[in-house]
């Protein structure tokens, strides 16, 4: 099987649609092919390919002179095809993709409330990334909205119409944006009757740090720097993914060596986070033994973090050309040096979860995502994978290293907490190869490249496979060197809705169990 | 049952305790830390977490305190899961323009005399983030702020050292 030889059948199905594709490039963004469209056709084109089983992975608009010139991602068999059409900025309407791909809901609302894009058919047209804090009228994305604007006086959101609930014993529970743990901020309004769920509506935006608009101006490197700041849990993979748009912009490649380090760093997010995350989640059915011994164990993954790149979350390690600094031999050493140990550490725990009754009880069967909802909402990662979404960047559409590696990737069916749990399970496990192979065969030479923006501008696309799946990013840079346009698209906008779908008819005792089994990351998704 | 006891067993005691642990530094901040809480706060200080725009990076670091080799309660430091039941806020991240009426409001529900810790760069200064249209940056912007904890993130050792200044002032 080859790259986009399923491209020709949907390029036939446009044509017998008569969308009309006026240019398509398969260099210009690549890996993803590029195709032109006529607004007019925006949403038939997306109509097109959900009825062609495409996943639909985000969208973004900028504004250049007097368009804007709005992109989206599909993507099918690990290949991604970029639609991009322009509208006028005086008249800035386009059919919706949500009626086809209800994945795009948020999204859409985000560009709308960001540029001012009207998208005509939208189902849900409430604003989303605005909290009424700039003016209705007012853009943050558009050139014109000076990043330092005042924002409005601070008033709790009252006014935002969430959906309501009637009739005898339905009652609600608002919760957050401040929630009773360490954890992020957002809003759950939750619908019950008696404990059980009947409604979960979110309401998100709360950490949103304008991210796209403090890019503009900044160079390659303050970019890295704020790419590894999108979701610090995620610092290795944002950061990863931002310089890969900006090496291909500037038709750049780090040395064998860089990209060795890189999927060193990444897979050592990956296992940090995935031990967090299984601890986290047996504590939030209060089996405390499982949360302290993870916990214990990714406090040594951590601290041989800092043993060998300086910081324990690993972060601006990832730099555009490469990575910082090259690890000395004896810190190559500790780090393949930890790896035996986890695995045994693992093969005695491993078990214990398996066979512990009262865990099978909280969490089998608990907070289902049917596969078809799944797929509807394009989610990825440990979400799609715990419901038969068998999406993994590194195997379908491998980038450096992975190129060289044989990756595997778990998959289950059960779309359950318990699903959820095992592809970490499985994940740790799989990454702990990659890790053995990474080292073992980690290649000499130089660590960086020496950056060279690209001469008159340019743009690119970084895609990896992030611990939560794959993380989709933008890059335009300005004839001057300097980021025009910056768009990190984390997979926490598909497994958010997802989150809502999968707590239907559960109790409200298990949402905190439902969420972490989730986890989404909220600054990644509020920008 | 058996396995997971004599995981346990075998597991031991993790925490880095004060006479004769791993690391001098982690004893000392924690024996000053106790006495302390122990000195000001009846032995006991409830802190209640506020994330007013943070990356997550700081709530993982804050997570760690908790875990057995920092084990930051044996000192006398508690989460709480309401601002109504604090000592002490210790809020994280530049002040996000959507998050700034949410935390003046914690704040406001956090009984007197309540205390305020700036953890993490973005709290402290702004950080990567700033001031802009979205983000009013460091949280003395928004509250009166009695210490600030720099690091991005600070370390779990370095939050306790923070955590420890505020006592000593």
């Amino acid at each position: 099987m080859s790259h986009f030889d399923w491209l020709s059948e949907l390029l036939a199905r446009y044509q017998d649609e008569h969308i009309l594709v006026r240019r398509g490039s398969a260099t210009a963004l690549a890996p993803a092919h590029l195709l032109e469209l006529d607004p007019e056709d925006w949403g038939r084109a997306a109509q097109v390919a959900a009825g062609y089983a495409c996943r639909w992975a985000g969208v973004w608009a900028e504004p250049r002179n007097e368009d804007f010139v709005i992109t989206a991602a599909l993507a099918r068999e690990g290949d991604h095809l970029l639609l991009r059409t322009r509208v006028p900025l005086s008249a800035p309407l386009l059919p919706s993709h949500t009626p086809y791909f209800p994945g795009a809901d948020r999204m859409e609302r985000h560009a709308q409330d960001m540029c001012g894009l009207v998208f005509s058919d939208h189902p849900d047209p409430r604003r989303w990334s605005r909290h009424n804090r700039w003016a209705p009228d007012s853009y943050p994305l558009r050139k014109d909205f000076a990043v330092d604007s005042a924002p409005l006086p601070a008033e709790p959101e009252t006014d935002y119409a969430y959906i309501q609930t009637q009739g005898a014993g339905a009652y609600e529970i608002p919760v957050g944006p401040v929630h009773a743990g360490i954890i992020e901020p957002g809003h759950f309004r939750f619908q019950a009757v008696g404990e059980t769920v009947l409604n979960l509506e979110q309401r998100l935006g709360y950490v949103h740090k304008g991210i796209e608009k403090i890019a503009e101006g900044r160079d390659a490197a303050g970019l890295a720097k704020l790419a590894g700041r999108i979701s610090g849990d995620s610092t290795v993979h944002h950061a990863w993914a931002a310089c890969m748009a900006m090496e291909r912009a500037a038709r750049l490649t780090p040395p064998p060596r860089a990209q060795a380090l890189r999927a060193v760093l990444a897979e050592r997010e990956r296992i940090a986070n995935h031990l967090g995350d299984i601890g986290a989640i047996c504590n939030d059915v209060a089996f405390a033994f499982a949360f302290q011994q993870f916990g214990r164990l990714r406090e040594l993954w951590l601290r041989d973090n800092a043993a060998c790149s300086g910081h324990r979350l690993l972060m601006d390690c990832v730099i555009p050309g490469g990575v910082a600094a090259d690890p000395t031999p004896e810190q190559i050493a500790r780090l393949r040096g930890a790896v035996d140990p986890l695995r045994r550490e693992l093969a005695e725990l491993y078990p214990i979860l398996d066979d512990h009754p009262s865990l099978e009880d909280r969490l089998a069967t608990t907070g289902i995502l049917a596969p078809e909802i799944a797929q509807r909402l394009g989610t990825v990662g440990y979400v799609g994978k715990a419901s038969g979404q068998d999406i993994d960047l590194r195997r379908d559409h491998p980038y450096a290293p992975y190129d060289r590696l044989h990756v595997t990737s778990p998959l289950f069916t059960t779309g359950d907490v318990e699903a959820r749990l095992k592809v970490r399970v499985q994940e740790i496990l799989d990454a702990l190869d990659l890790l053995v192979t990474l080292l073992d065969t980690l290649p000499g030479g130089p660590v960086n490249v020496p950056w060279q923006a690209p001469a008159g501008g340019g743009e690119g696309l970084g895609l990896v496979e992030g611990w939560r799946g794959e993380i989709l990013s933008y890059v335009r840079f300005g004839g001057d060197g300097r980021v025009t346009r910056f768009f990190p698209r984390d997979p926490s906008w598909f497994s958010w809705p997802a989150l809502e779908q999968l707590i239907h008819g559960n109790i409200v005792p298990d949402f905190p169990v439902c969420n972490k089994s989730v986890n989404g990351s909220y600054s990644g998704h509020d920008l | 049952m058996l396995r997971i006891l004599n995981k346990i067993w075998k597991t031991g005691l993790i925490t880095e305790d004060l006479p004769a642990g791993a690391d001098p530094v982690l004893e000392q901040v924690g024996a000053q830390l106790r006495e302390g809480i122990a000195r000001q706060f009846q032995g006991s200080l409830a802190i209640r977490q506020v994330d007013a725009g943070s990356c997550n990076g700081c709530e993982l670091e804050i997570h760690a305190l908790n875990n057995g080799y920092y084990d930051i309660e044996r000192f006398g430091v508690h989460f709480v899961a309401s601002p109504r039941h604090a000592d002490l806020l210790l809020v994280t991240g530049p002040v996000s323009v959507h998050m700034e009426s949410a935390l003046r409001r914690t704040w406001e529900a956090t009984p007197e005399p309540r205390l305020v810790v700036a953890a993490g760069d973005c709290a402290a200064c702004g950080g990567e983030f700033g001031c802009s249209y979205a983000s009013r940056g460091a949280v003395s912007n928004v509250l009166p702020v009695d210490a600030v904890i720099p690091g991005c993130p600070p370390s779990p050792l370095k939050l306790m050292q923070g955590i420890l200044q505020i006592l000593e002032t």
